[in-house]
């Protein structure tokens, strides 16, 4: 393989991982930016949106097969079942606590998390679900580099909820609701609005993105793991930071960044893909001593 | 003036609130009539602020009641409030800094899904503040004080309220850009809007309203019209000493 191979097939790798990242690492972004809680369930929510999606395929698959349409049926439905739990979440779990210290609500986090990912566990009993499907096996082919029409589709599809979350948040009333409350919750009340219910949509929008990131996953890589949630938690967590956390272009940014990272670095010689969280963590320690505040973050006073 | 025969808008009683252990308000009860305007003022931490805070719900009256035009708001969601046409315009004006002025005029209408409408509102808001519509494509954090003032007031003016709560509109602008808030006040008042004004700047409140409370320590002291405050040796001495 020439150099131009290596680096357009990691090019195409980084694109895909790093698009699961970055739709992970919008609803960790946007639920800090509105109410400064690090959301550590957020990975066990993607994790929940690709067993629902599969739960969802297997049901519809004698109607629809397992074809793209079945699969983006699926991919909206466990979008829709996903979001709302994420809803339910925050209503039970997180709005008792906003008012409280900010470490109880932290500690609330890891146990909803903890309760998703055994919850699935023991539905599961902790084995790996095959995720099948139908999709064939061609792509585009350029003799050395091969690209399949489901990377391209993964690609496509993480791009354009983006385009239409970016869409939402600049251009509709609700969407510069989100922004505003994140700048003065007080004011938006003045303003009438109601922010608890756009805290609710901020929640369901942020899950239902990390369903849509758990089902392309399943379909990726045709397996699904109660743990699947965990590592990609971090990750987003990292994506999140490194674009600034608060900020969806930095979470979309921070994606790609890291998935690109990881991509590439594995063609470092001598060093393997087992070795890529070592590049997205070095990454992260890096940044958070050269610029805490993200590449696209602004400066803020914390006010503890 | 014959406003005060005209019909009350705002009306608290015995309004007492608590922030955390410290009792802010004590009893406080005052009338706003329609067409009004009507000043509290006080020292620093005197309590007017929490007077608005808690007229508009953003905090919670422990005891005594809030009624405006007849309804009783006392623990009504504030976004609940402003939907009955009470506006707050609060201390350090509050805009939404990182978003454009046009964004933050939008947000004003957040309540209302007619978007012609909203334009209307918006072109009148832009008529009384020209140069947010000068600058209604920039990020308000570009603004000065005196227009972020002016962004505070034209945001409110888009739900197009009937009561106007503004909490020190004064504070920290050069005397010519006070005047300029000043002759506003006195311009949305003509055009029908009631208003509540906190003021710190005595002096200047005194001119606008036709009458006036103050405040000192969470309750009321003293009140009257803005004639016989102007004469109070005390309020003077207090009030009006800067």
């Amino acid at each position: 393989m020439s150099t131009l191979d290596i680096i357009l097939q990691q090019l195409a790798n980084g694109l895909i991982l790093g698009s699961f990242y970055a739709l992970v690492a919008l609803g960790y972004t946007m639920v800090y930016g509105i109410i400064k809680l690090l959301n550590f369930a957020h990975g066990d929510l993607y994790m929940v949106g690709g067993f629902v999606g599969f739960l969802i395929l297997s049901a519809i698959s004698g109607l629809l097969g397992e074809s793209w349409a079945a699969i983006v049926c699926s991919m909206v439905l466990s979008m829709l079942a996903v979001g709302l739990l994420g809803v339910i979440i925050q209503r039970v779990a997180y709005r008792p606590m906003l008012q409280a210290p900010r470490l109880s609500i932290l500690i609330t986090a890891l146990a909803v998390s903890m309760i998703l990912s055994n919850g699935v566990m023991a539905i599961t009993d902790g084995e790996y679900l095959a995720f099948n499907t139908d999709l064939s096996f061609d792509g585009l082919d350029f003799g050395n580099v091969f690209i399949s029409y489901t990377q391209l589709a993964l690609v496509v599809s993480a791009s354009l909820l983006m385009v239409i979350l970016y869409l939402f948040v600049n251009k509709t009333l609700y969407g510069k609701a989100m922004r505003a409350i994140a700048i003065d919750q007080d004011a938006c009340k003045l303003m009438g609005i109601n922010v608890n219910r756009i805290i609710a949509m901020t929640f369901f929008i942020g899950s239902s993105l990390a369903a849509a990131a758990g089902v392309m996953a399943g379909v990726y890589y045709g397996s699904l793991h109660f743990s699947m949630g965990f590592v990609i938690g971090l990750k987003a967590f990292t994506a999140a930071v490194i674009g600034g956390i608060g900020s969806i272009p930095g979470a979309m940014l921070g994606g790609l960044v890291l998935g690109l990272l990881e991509a590439f670095g594995t063609q470092i010689p001598f060093v393997g893909s087992e070795w890529k969280d070592v590049f997205s963590f070095g990454l992260l320690i890096l940044l958070l001593i050269l610029k805490p505040t993200g590449i696209l973050g602004k400066t803020e006073i914390e006010r503890m | 003036m014959n406003a005060s025969k005209n019909e009350t808008v705002l009306e608290l009683q015995d309004v007492e609130t608590y922030y955390g252990k410290i009792h802010a308000l004590r009893k406080v009860s005052c009338t706003v009539r329609k067409g009004e305007i009507v000043t509290l003022l006080g020292a620093n931490g005197a309590g007017k602020s929490t007077t608005l805070r808690t007229i508009s719900g953003l905090n919670r009256a422990s005891k005594g009641s809030i009624t405006f035009m007849g309804e009783d708001i006392t623990g009504k969601q504030p976004h609940e409030i402003v939907e009955l046409g009470l506006i707050h315009v609060p201390e350090g004006r509050r805009i939404f800094k990182g978003m454009t002025i046009q964004e933050n005029l939008e947000l004003g209408s957040f309540t209302l899904s007619d978007d012609s409408e909203r334009q209307r509102r918006m072109n009148h808001v832009f008529e009384i503040f020209p140069i947010l519509h000068e600058r209604r494509n920039r990020d308000s954090a570009m603004l000065s004080g005196g227009e972020q003032q002016m962004l505070a007031m034209g945001r409110a003016l888009m739900t197009r309220p009937k009561l106007l709560l503004l909490d020190e509109p004064s504070m920290g602008l050069a005397p010519f850009l006070v005047k300029e808030i000043m002759r506003i006040i006195i311009r949305l008042n003509k055009e029908g809007v009631t208003i509540l004004l906190v003021e710190q700047n005595a002096r200047v409140a005194l001119q606008l309203a036709s009458h006036g409370y103050v405040l000192e320590t969470g309750k009321i002291v003293i009140k009257g019209d803005a004639e016989t405050l102007r004469q109070d040796e005390s309020i003077v001495k207090a009030y009006l000493g800067d």
